[in-house]
């Protein structure tokens, strides 16, 4: 059963990104993105990280898509959008991965199923958003106020990168 | 029948093999960043994944700082684009050499 859903979740997702960059329509990559951004979260529902889907559906499917989809109707792109020139490359290097990716696997075979470690930090029984907030407020708390700090300077950095004629701004003032 | 961990190797591979491709194919700078998102996001799979397999919450706590991360990202990426837009009226990327020797 657990199969089934992932195979289902994969398959979409997988599909999903090669319309993202197959399409020409900028709208219509971002509506796969938005498919693929929903099913990454289905699959972490399959993974207990119940709280990361939440969040994925509303950082990413609810914020960042609409900011995209806001920016490609505002600056109404004509649809004279043909693929790079450097696309032998591309294929050269994704190709080199590919088979990199195969070799690889084919190396190390397949992993065997959950094997227990002695360092859990996770305590069963709890929730998973009771447990990520534990130790997220307790070993991660740095990092956290580093996030909030980038958070900050990004929306700062934004509003002066969008600001008409910052340079004109300044010369005046 | 519980997943294996190969598995979710092999799709956020996938996933990202396709967001490196975009980036070097498409010369639409908002798809440029639409692919950067698939890279973040199979990264955050695998993260995930792993979380699930060691039974450890830190990788989960990752993810939640690399999405603090791409929203960031994403709004000076946004702000670049809609700068460069004003001074050169496209987003094509072969319109932006001037730092190509």
């Amino acid at each position: 059963m657990e199969q089934v859903f992932f195979f289902y979740f994969a398959f979409v997702i997988a599909a999903a990104s090669v319309l993202v960059v197959a399409v020409r329509n900028p709208i219509y990559s971002a509506v796969a993105l938005l498919i693929m951004f929903f099913h990454v979260a289905g699959l972490y529902v399959t993974l207990h990280a119940e709280f990361l889907a939440a969040v994925q559906i509303i950082v990413y499917a609810g914020a960042i898509l609409v900011l995209y989809l806001f920016v490609v109707m505002l600056l109404n792109l004509r649809q004279d959008d043909h693929y790079h020139r450097q696309w032998p490359m591309a294929a050269a290097v994704g190709l080199t991965l590919i088979i990199e990716a195969i070799i690889l696997t084919a190396m190390k075979g397949w992993t065997t199923p959950v094997v227990v470690t002695g360092t859990e930090t996770t305590v069963e029984g709890t929730g998973n958003t009771e447990a990520i907030g534990d130790v997220l407020y307790s070993t991660y708390l740095f990092p956290f106020e580093v996030a909030s700090l980038i958070l900050l300077v990004a929306m700062i950095g934004a509003i002066i990168l969008a600001k008409k004629d910052p340079l004109e701004v300044n010369g005046e003032g | 029948m519980t997943v294996p961990l190969s598995y979710y190797l092999v799709l956020s591979g996938i996933v990202f093999l396709t967001g490196v491709v975009g980036v070097l194919l498409r010369r639409n700078i908002i798809i440029i960043l639409l692919s950067v998102e698939l890279m973040l996001n199979a990264t955050n799979i695998n993260f995930v994944a792993f979380s699930q397999y060691f039974h450890d919450v830190a990788g989960q706590v990752f993810v939640f700082f690399a999405l603090t991360v791409a929203a960031a990202e994403v709004a000076v990426g946004l702000a670049i684009i809609i700068a460069l837009y004003r001074a050169k009226s496209t987003i094509n990327i072969d319109e932006f050499q001037l730092l190509k020797w």
